[in-house]
């Protein structure tokens, strides 16, 4: 099992050294994935319902408000069409 | 807040649209070239020769570029769904956790495990276990896409769910209604076999450039064949998908079909416009003319449609006000069972807060009745439901006038091979070099068919886009479109220059 590990490793290893192109794509995939995560969704994508209510009672809640309040907004949809 | 901002659900849109189409750039590449690079290296172990290992290894380098800069922008998806979209989210959550679940999990161990050999593994496992894993990569990758279509289709064709009118979710009754439904099979296998043209053009674009620059012509005029044999197989096959397609909307989507052939008036033996001008001016219900100038095909889009030349395809005029010769109930009528479903659910919410059990029950009876015509309770006119048709018509038309195209490049590349002759016609050249954009146009135009073509829906008949949205100001949603159209755009430019330098390296580069 040990042995298996090391040649796994000893793969991936010998893999990663010998890129060329490969290093290039992996910088850009960690900016991405660093930009992705750690900036938009930690500043600027917030769950909104997780964000504004503690519970799935309270989320089911104010989504079900949604949906029977909404038929009474025709007149404001109608002005941003 | 409770107001609907719509200038907020239009940036939403915008950005979805944007994120997805951006996306939408690198998947197919990614579906296509994979069994491509699995087809070359197939060839190299049947014949031990070393030539097609190394024209392997040129298209896998570019492959690997492609699905690299690619790799997890699908994500932002997901974060918009909860930020922008989160009634929308909250309510698909269980029906989209299954498949989205899967697609994560085929992912994770194919990128884990087979992608690594395919790269890492030439020289350090048999030849055989290495193509086995380029095979795996093809055919985990396709398979990646078949959960996120299955997610799609379920969108433009509800089933298998019922609505919890207490949690407010659809909730998943069946899996394998929702898996093998008619849209999901027919958007699966049209998708993946028009990727397979996309990634024939790749090949084909690429080689084009190296023959009329007289560079590494074996190698091109290799990858040529391969690439020409298997994007006329996949042609084929996206046709007939294609067909598929059109007669699922017809029965699950007719108002799609309708507007991407603009046809406003139902007929039997219905034309099939080959080419037209539409009337801009034309409104539904109005007696203009919808064409300016038309070609049309007598009786294909009712033989194309419905199988049957004779048979009655309604138009959007019928699927609006209905057509009751033809058993077509119109979306005014629909309108009001979905008000009134709309009503009984918001009595059943107050019944259920003020405790009056029996009311309660009284109103989920009467909503249960009416639920199938939930969504058309919030439009507030009948033409509501009726699509942007000029978008719909013209994005349908340049997808198949350019897929004939690309038939007859795969052709043109196919028989001048044969006739050893193709470096010498520079005119097919010039056409296979442009032939990978205008399939990226072509592919993305499909996209905006099925998706600008469903409108205003975002489940369909269920819930218009509007009601899926949060309750979050527009600014917000500006904001992050601009971040993201600066970050796209920096993506594409560094793949376009990392993809430029290894074409211009060629085969001995990598």
């Amino acid at each position: 099992m040990v042995s298996i590990c090391k040649r796994v490793y000893g793969f991936y290893r010998d893999g990663f050294r010998q890129m060329t192109v490969g290093r290039t794509l992996w910088k850009i995939i960690f900016i991405k994935l660093i930009v992705m995560f750690a900036v938009l969704k930690l500043f600027f994508f917030p769950n909104f319902l997780k964000t504004n209510f503690d519970n799935d009672k309270l989320r089911a809640d104010h989504v079900l408000e949604q949906l029977t309040l909404e038929r009474r907004d025709t007149t404001h949809k109608k002005e941003g069409m | 807040m409770n107001e609907l901002d719509l200038a907020m659900v239009n940036w939403a849109k915008a950005q979805f649209a944007l994120t997805a189409m951006y996306h939408w750039l690198f998947v197919p590449l990614t579906l296509g070239l994979s069994v491509l690079c699995a087809f070359m290296e197939s060839i190299y172990v049947r014949t031990g020769d070393e030539r097609w290992r190394s024209i392997t290894k040129f298209w896998m380098t570019l492959f690997g570029i492609n699905f690299a800069i690619g790799v997890a922008t699908g994500i932002i998806l997901e974060f918009e769904f909860g930020t922008n979209w989160s009634n929308y989210s909250w309510m698909v959550g269980d029906i989209f956790g299954a498949p989205l679940a899967v697609e994560g999990l085929v992912a994770f161990f194919l990128e884990a495990t087979f992608f690594a050999v395919m790269f890492f593994g030439w020289d350090r496992v048999s030849k055989r276990f290495h193509l086995f894993s380029t095979w795996m990569v093809a055919v985990g990758a396709n398979l990646s896409a078949l959960w996120i279509l299955v997610a799609n289709s379920w969108m433009q064709h509800p089933v298998g769910m019922d609505f919890n009118p207490v949690s407010a979710r659809f909730e998943m009754q069946n899996f394998w209604e929702v898996l093998l439904s008619p849209v999901a099979i027919a958007k699966f296998t049209h998708t993946t076999t028009s990727s397979f043209i996309v990634g024939s053009l790749f090949v084909i674009t690429i080689s084009s450039w190296y023959l009329l620059k007289g560079r590494h012509v074996e190698m091109a005029k290799k990858s040529v064949i391969v690439a020409s044999v298997f994007g006329l197989l996949s042609s084929g096959m996206t046709a007939l998908t294609g067909d598929q397609s059109a007669v699922v909307n017809s029965e699950t989507q007719p108002m799609k079909l309708a507007a991407y052939e603009g046809l406003y008036t139902g007929t039997r033996n219905a034309g099939l416009v080959a080419l037209g001008v539409l009337n801009h001016d034309k409104k539904p219900g109005d007696d203009a003319d919808p064409f300016h100038f038309e070609v049309k095909l007598p009786s294909m889009l009712s033989l194309l449609a419905k199988h049957d030349a004779n048979a009655f395809v309604p138009g959007i005029d019928d699927l609006v006000w209905g057509n009751e010769a033809e058993g077509i109930i119109g979306v005014d009528a629909k309108m009001k069972r979905g008000q009134q479903a709309v009503e009984d659910l918001t009595n059943y919410k107050q019944a259920l807060n003020s405790g009056d059990e029996a009311a309660a029950e009284m109103s989920l009876t009467r909503f249960d009745v009416n639920k199938g015509y939930l969504g058309y309770g919030y439009l507030d006119a009948p033409v509501d439901a009726v699509p942007p048709v000029e978008t719909a018509f013209y994005s349908f038309h340049i997808m198949v006038m350019l897929a004939a195209f690309f038939i007859l490049i795969f052709a043109a590349f196919l028989y001048y091979s044969m006739k050893d002759t193709l470096e010498h016609k520079k005119l097919v050249l010039g056409g296979g070099f442009i032939s990978f954009f205008l399939a990226m146009l072509a592919s993305q135009a499909g996209w905006v068919v099925a998706e600008v073509g469903r409108q205003p829906w975002v489940i369909q008949d269920m819930m218009p886009v509007h009601i899926g949205a949060s309750n979050i100001s527009a600014g917000n949603v500006q904001t992050t479109f601009v971040m993201f159209a600066v970050i796209f755009t920096l993506l594409l430019l560094a793949e376009i220059k990392i993809m430029v330098q290894q074409i211009k390296k060629g085969p001995e580069g990598v």
